[in-house]
This record gives C-alpha cells, sequence and structure tokens, in this order.
C-alpha cells in the first residue's frame, strides 16, 4: 500500500509541476497577478508531495519490503540500517527519485528564501524549474519506476552493491547532487533574465548565493567521492580520470568560473552574456554528466546498470533543456549592453583571463572524455582516453590559473596599474622561490616539477598574506565575510596543490609477499605481518590482516586492513587499513592468499595526501563564509522597507 | 550570421553524437583473434582428467568454446541459453573451464546442468592468456579450419545467440 501511495504522490507531483511550469510563465509574460501567485504554493505543494514519495521508498527500505523491485535488487534482510537508508539511492531509480527530491528542495527553497526578489521574476524562475521538475518527474515515471511491485515477492533481497557499503558512500552522493542540481537554480535564474530581458548587477547578485551554495556542496561531493575511492579501492589513488568523475568534474570547473564572472556582473555590469552563458553551460554539463552516467556510451570504472531507452529519455530532455536555453540566448544576447568599461590591465581582465582558462580547461577534459565516443561514432576505431592525456593537458591550465591567484584578488577595479601590486608581492614571491627550492631538498630530492607545485601553493597564500596585511590598517573585523569566504578558499586551493604535489613526488608502495613474522619498509614505516583471521560481519565474511606498524623501532599501533566476501554476491572487496597523519597517510591493503601462511600484501607510504581533500574542505567553507554575508541579507531588508513604503 | 547562435550548433554538434553514441556499444573490442588460427593447446579433460583435448581434434567440424568459471556470476545468467542450445544440436559446445578448482566445476555443472560435450580444465589459465580472455564468460566460434571467426565478450544473450552466432554457424557449416 505505501509504495503505491509514494507512486500516486509523484504522479500528483507530475500535475502540480506542470502548473508550476506554465502559469507563473504566462503570468509573468502577460502581467496577471493571479497566475503569478501560484508559482510559490505550487513549489511548496511539489516539495511535500515529493518529499512523501521519497519517504514512502525510504519506509520500504527499513521495513524490507522485498515486493517492491528496487528494494528487493539493492537491500538485503540482513543490510544494517544505515545502509538500508542509503540504499535509497543506492542503485538508478532511487538516485533518480533521490535527484528530484533535491530539485523540489532547492526550487521550495528559492520560494521561501526570495520574499526581497520582484514577484515576476520569482514566477520566472520558479517556472523554469517547474519544467526541469517536469521532465525528470516524467522520466522517473515512465522508465525508471523505483515503486515497481515484484509479485511474488522475492525471498530475501540481493543486497546492496558492496561498494556502496561505506560511510563515505552514505553522503557522497546525496552532496554531489545537491550541486549538481543546485546549479539548476542559476540556470533558472539566468533564463528568467533573458526572459524578462533584465539581465542586469541585481539579477546577478540574486543568484550569485544560490550558486557559491551548490557549488560548495559539489566540491564536498566531488571530494568525498575521491576520498572514498582512495580508501575503498584499495589502489591508493585518488583521482582517476575516469568519464563519471570527470562528469562530476566538468560541472565544478564551469561552476567555479561562473562564481568568478558573476562576481563582475553584480560589481561592475560587465559578462553579462557571459556569465548568463556560463550559467546555462553549468546546468547543461549537469545533465550531460547524468546523461553520461545513465546511458553507458562511455565504459567507466563506475559500472551503472543501463539501458538504452533511459539513454535516449535523457538525450531528449537534455536536447529540450539545453537546445531550449541556447535558442533563447541566441535571441536575447544580441540585445544586451556590454555593461561597464574596463582597462586591459584591471581585476575584470584577470577574471577574463580566470574564466578563459577554466573554459579551455573544461573544453580539453569535455573532450578527452568523450574522444572515444567521437572516434567510435565515426568509425574510426575505439581507443580510450587515459590520465596521461588529462594530466598533460590539465596541468599546464591550471599553473596561469595558479599564478594569477595572488595578484587577481589585489587588483583594483575598472583600471589597476599592476606596479604596486606587484611590488606588494615581493614578499610573497621571495618566500615562495625559497620554500618551492628548499621543500624539495630537505623532503626527499629534487624534482623540477615538485618545486613549481610548492612555489605556486606557496605563492598563493602568499598572496592571501599580502591582501590581509594590507587590511590590516583598516580593520580586519570590518572586511566582509564574502571576502574572508574568497581568501579561505583560495588558500583552500593552496593546501591541495600541496597535497596533489607531494603526493605524486613522493609516495612510496611496495606489493610483497608476507607470511607472519616478515616485516616491509615504506617511507620509514616498518610493518611486520602478524596473520590472517577469519571474521563475521552482519552481512559478510571477512579475512582480517594484522600487521604491527612501527617507526625506528617504536610500535605505533597495529593495523587491521580486511578482504571481505558479501554473502549475497560473493563478491570480494578490500577494506584498506589507513593511519592517518596530518603529514602523511601510511596505507595497507590485503591482495589475495598465496599460500597456507603467506598472503600478497600492498603497503603505500602518501605524504601530504589529506591536504587535498583538506584543500577541498576549505574551498567548500569558504563559499559558506561568503554566502554568510551580510549584504546578501541587507538588501532583503532595504527591499522589504521599500515595499513596505511604496 | 549571429554570432550567438555559436553555443546552439556546438550544441547540436554534440547531441548528434551523443545520439550516434547510444547505438555503439563501448565495451564491444574487436579482438585482434578474429580471423586468426585458434591458439593450439592440450589440456586434460575436466571429467576424465587422464584424457586430454587439443582443438586440433575438432578440425574439419564448426565448435563454440566457451570460457566459464564456478565463481563467475554473469556465467549463471548464460548458463540456460547455453543448456538449451546443446539441446537443439545445432553446434558441439566445448567449455573452457577457467582458473576453478575441479570439485567446484563438477558441482556446478551438477548443479546448473552440463551443456558441453566435455570441459577442459585450464586451471591456472594458460590457455586463456592465449586466447585473450579478460572476463569470464567469453564465447569463441571456431570454423572447420580451426580459425576464430567471432568472440563474444560477457554473456552469450539470446538475442546475440539468434542475430549473430546462429546465422554465422549456418553460413560456416555449409
Amino acid at each position: 500500500m505505501i509504495p503505491e501511495l509514494g507512486h500516486f504522490a509523484l504522479i500528483l507531483a507530475l500535475l502540480v509541476a506542470l502548473v508550476q511550469g506554465t502559469l507563473p510563465l504566462a503570468g509573468a509574460a502577460r502581467g496577471s497577478r493571479a497566475w503569478i501567485a501560484v508559482a510559490r504554493p505550487a513549489a511548496q505543494a511539489q516539495f511535500l508531495l515529493v518529499a512523501f514519495a521519497f519517504g514512502c521508498l525510504t519506509w520500504a527500505f527499513v521495513s524490507h519490503d522485498f515486493s517492491v523491485a528496487y528494494v528487493a535488487q539493492h537491500s538485503n534482510s540482513r543490510l544494517p540500517l544505515e545502509y538500508r537508508l542509503s540504499g535509497v539511492w543506492g542503485g538508478h531509480e532511487g538516485s533518480l527519485l533521490l535527484w528530484l527530491f533535491m530539485l523540489s528542495g532547492w526550487t521550495v527553497a528559492v520560494a521561501l528564501f526570495s520574499r526581497h526578489l520582484p514577484d515576476a521574476m520569482v514566477a520566472r524562475v520558479l517556472g523554469v524549474l517547474g519544467l526541469i521538475t517536469v521532465g525528470f518527474l516524467a522520466f522517473i515515471l515512465l522508465t525508471s519506476n523505483p515503486f515497481e511491485r515484484l509479485l511474488p515477492a522475492a525471498e530475501d533481497g540481493r543486497d546492496l552493491n558492496p561498494l556502496l557499503q561505506d560511510p563515505g558512500l552514505i553522503f557522497h552522493p546525496p552532496m554531489l547532487y545537491m550541486g549538481y542540481v543546485g546549479f539548476s537554480v542559476a540556470f533558472a535564474f539566468a533564463i528568467a533574465a533573458l526572459l524578462s530581458g533584465q539581465l542586469d548587477a541585481a539579477w546577478a547578485r540574486w543568484s550569485r548565493p544560490w550558486t557559491t551554495t551548490a557549488w560548495a556542496f559539489l566540491t564536498l561531493g566531488i571530494a568525498l567521492g575521491s576520498w572514498w575511492a582512495y580508501y575503498e579501492l584499495g589502489w591508493g589513488g585518488w583521482w582517476f580520470w575516469d568519464p563519471v568523475e570527470n562528469a562530476s568534474f566538468l560541472p565544478w570547473l564551469v561552476g567555479t568560473a561562473l562564481i568568478h564572472s558573476l562576481a563582475v556582473t553584480e560589481k561592475r555590469g560587465s559578462f553579462k552574456n557571459w556569465t548568463v552563458l556560463l550559467a546555462i553551460a553549468a546546468f547543461s554539463l549537469s545533465l550531460l554528466g547524468t546523461f553520461l552516467v545513465r546511458s553507458g556510451v562511455l565504459t567507466s570504472v563506475h559500472a551503472f546498470a543501463t539501458d538504452p531507452r533511459r539513454g535516449i529519455f535523457i538525450l531528449i530532455l537534455l536536447a529540450i533543456v539545453v537546445g531550449a536555453s541556447l535558442f533563447l540566448f541566441a535571441l536575447r544576447a544580441p540585445k544586451v549592453g556590454l555593461g561597464g568599461r574596463f582597462g586591459l590591465v584591471s581585476r575584470e581582465s584577470l577574471l577574463l583571463m580566470n574564466n578563459v582558462l577554466l573554459v579551455v580547461a573544461t573544453g580539453s577534459v569535455l573532450l578527452g572524455t568523450l574522444y572515444p565516443l567521437f572516434i567510435d561514432a565515426l568509425g574510426l576505431g575505439k581507443l580510450s582516453v587515459g590520465p596521461p592525456y588529462f594530466n598533460a593537458v590539465f596541468v599546464p591550465l591550471m599553473v596561469p590559473l595558479l599564478i594569477l591567484m595572488a595578484p587577481g584578488p589585489l587588483a583594483r577595479w575598472k583600471h589597476a596599474d599592476m606596479r604596486p601590486v606587484l611590488k606588494q608581492l615581493v614578499p610573497a614571491f621571495v618566500a615562495a622561490l625559497l620554500l618551492g627550492v628548499a621543500v624539495p631538498l630537505l623532503y626527499g630530492g629534487w624534482r623540477p616539477l615538485t618545486a613549481l607545485g610548492v612555489l605556486l601553493a606557496a605563492w598563493i597564500a602568499g598572496g592571501t598574506g599580502v591582501a590581509i596585511a594590507g587590511r590590516l590598517r583598516g580593520g580586519l573585523s570590518g572586511q566582509p565575510l564574502h571576502w574572508w569566504g574568497m581568501h579561505l578558499a583560495h588558500v583552500g586551493v593552496a593546501v591541495f596543490v600541496v597535497g596533489v604535489t607531494m603526493v605524486s613526488s613522493y609516495q612510496e608502495e611496495k606489493d610483497v609477499r608476507m607470511a607472519p613474522d616478515d616485516t616491509v619498509t615504506v617511507g620509514g614505516y616498518t610493518f611486520r605481518f602478524i596473520g590472517v583471521r577469519k571474521e563475521m560481519g552482519p552481512n559478510y565474511q571477512a579475512m582480517v590482516g594484522e600487521l604491527e606498524l612501527s617507526r625506528d623501532g617504536k610500535v605505533l599501533r597495529t593495523m587491521k586492513p580486511e578482504k571481505r566476501a558479501y554473502l549475497t554476491s560473493a563478491m570480494p572487496m578490500t577494506e584498506a587499513a589507513i593511519d592517518t597523519g596530518l603529514l602523511r597517510d601510511v596505507y595497507v591493503s590485503l591482495g589475495e592468499p598465496i599460500d597456507e601462511r603467506a598472503w600478497s600484501v600492498r603497503v603505500y607510504y602518501k605524504p601530504f595526501v589529506d591536504w587535498i581533500w583538506g584543500g577541498c574542505l576549505l574551498m567548500a567553507l569558504g563559499g559558506i563564509v561568503a554566502i554568510s554575508d551580510r549584504r546578501y541579507r541587507l538588501k532583503r531588508r532595504a527591499a522589504a522597507l521599500q515595499g513596505a513604503t511604496a | 550570421m549571429n554570432k550567438f547562435l555559436l553555443p546552439l550548433g556546438i550544441f547540436i554538434v554534440l547531441v548528434a553524437f551523443l545520439a550516434i553514441g547510444l547505438n555503439l556499444n563501448p565495451r564491444e573490442v574487436p579482438s585482434p583473434l578474429i580471423g586468426k588460427p585458434a591458439p593450439a593447446f592440450t589440456l586434460p579433460q575436466l571429467h576424465q582428467p587422464e584424457a586430454t583435448f587439443a582443438p586440433k581434434d575438432l578440425q574439419g567440424r564448426v565448435w563454440l568454446l566457451n570460457v566459464w568459471a564456478s565463481w563467475c556470476v554473469s556465467c549463471r545468467q548464460e548458463h540456460p541459453i547455453l543448456v538449451d542450445l546443446a539441446k537443439r544440436n545445432i553446434v558441439p559446445i566445448y567449455g573452457l573451464n577457467y582458473k576453478d578448482p575441479r570439485e567446484d566445476a563438477l558441482r556446478w555443472l551438477k548443479q546448473f546442468g552440463d551443456p558441453y560435450v566435455l570441459s577442459i580444465a585450464d586451471v591456472e589459465g594458460r590457455v586463456g592468456i592465449d586466447y585473450g580472455v579478460y572476463g569470464v564468460p567469453e564465447t569463441y566460434v571456431i570454423d572447420k579450419a580451426g580459425v576464430i571467426r567471432f568472440k563474444q565478450i560477457g554473456p552469450v544473450t539470446q538475442d546475440v545467440l539468434e542475430k549473430t552466432i546462429l546465422p554465422l554457424i549456418r553460413e560456416l557449416q555449409k
């Protein structure tokens, strides 16, 4: 009964979404107040219905309702509660429902927190979001109904994919989707602005907090996914340039360009067309990512179940949404003015360089991701594009971007004289140069690329230091939060660069056969193999290895890597044991048994690897700090005041 | 020409490629072995380890070589199709039991049925390397001259069997 209620709620939600996607847009075009007024209540009703459907599916998981096909495929009577909850989005149907739930959540948030915006604008934004909702609801109801019954019911479920039975994966998809879907709000604001013809600084100010929030979530989501791949796949890597990873990285790159270009549009009124195009692109790439992941047109380590019918549906959805918005862009963009002029050297021109670099980087990652498909489609053969291409193309593009990060925030708007800026940066440059030379020499051997990485990280951090020192006289407490947010995020980039540089330069890895009492040493840490014994988990059997970790003869701790066999799928899973530290991780994973006593064991020494995710966390935190700025709320009060007096 | 139409134009080209891509299978990798003689080997049979089997024993016949293992989940999916095909007596199926302990393999055949004329035990997986096996199951169509004519990676589906494998076999048997 409950699953049918969930299904019914989705059908009702589709009807409400149809109303939400048509009446307010028509009302805004015709100036009908009654139709415009439909937008907010429709968005709220829509959210309640989708939340109810989501609750129904969750309940089916919690209560082990194996008469629901989706639950039977992705759960099991022995699956612990936390994974039954995350199992809701452990498969195609449920993850789409999660996507939809997020979309309606963002929509209702816009409806609730937009009291200060003109009603017609809100109606257009909610209308565009309503149309996107219609598309996704139709997709779910027509091709991917999570409430499909399985009659007679399965006796027990096939269990959640063991790869997904992991704490990191409980939060990774919701965070990632919050980011992906969040760009739909930036997109809706852009389309609303194009429809109304009011492409101005006010529009940029309204969409900025939403865009930054989405970007911060996407940053966290990608970081969580990367962290999960690091410890769960047992390969010790943190990024593989896999098509599915790239699918999440592309919107991030464009989103990063977008938050910078929005700053220009808000402050100076320039880049308007460009900003709108980026907002369209960010959401389009989110949709493209969904298409790539769900249709199986590319091979990926993330082997999602695929169905060509679903692929066609998403492709049509993508074609309609993106095609229509780009068409609208082509119609409206020629009439948009150029906005504030700026000099050849100014903060605008530096941000323009930032945008060009990020967009070129996006293009090259997109090209590498789709290249196998292009070649195959042209009948030129089969190939795969791997990390060598991406590293060779991506890294050189990032270097100038990182160099710009120090002078960028110091340069003046409109017209900047670079001489005082560069003079201010001299101490930062000297410090960066010294560190760049000293760190590789002292740490583990000279390598030019390591020196460059350290130098760039120190340069960015130094630039931030100079910027903060420059404002000391004005009183740091007087600095607005968005200013602090920007610098926090930039320091995050520096921390990230340190992590990537150090781990790719100085990691050590050994693959050895170990019998009890054998020892192996990496990076100054010695592992002594004690043995392997059998243990039972709730829904798996584990071989638990025991190794003693020591350094300079002093025993630090016992590490217990596991090799699990899940009872239902017989799929072997590696659970690495990691000793995490500020300056290094030591990492051990169990391979295969070689004979009665010996196992193959893989040990890693990973210097600074946690700085990679620490840096991402700082970037996301910077975003959150920036949107907490008072001025986004002040405008609301001012607008409310204006409304009261008018 | 309106320069603002450029993004739309690029997007349309992209969608066209994606639409073509939907009808392609990226997992289908052409095997370099197609059109080449099946690599020779001599290995013990699964049921009678004292007897051996070599591909040249089948010179002059069209046959299927199916790589399977008891630990392979997708093999269970294709197995009923093979059992059914064996009953139709169109083509002899030989099994290459890949990296499997003998008892497990025998138990598996007892449980799910045995479509094979005989199975060859490749415990070490050596022959599998010669045949370029990179995932179980895989199925090879080998012609009268001992040349590999087709390779299916992954489970044989009813669709592949009826549309590709059987027509090819009829052609080769002429």
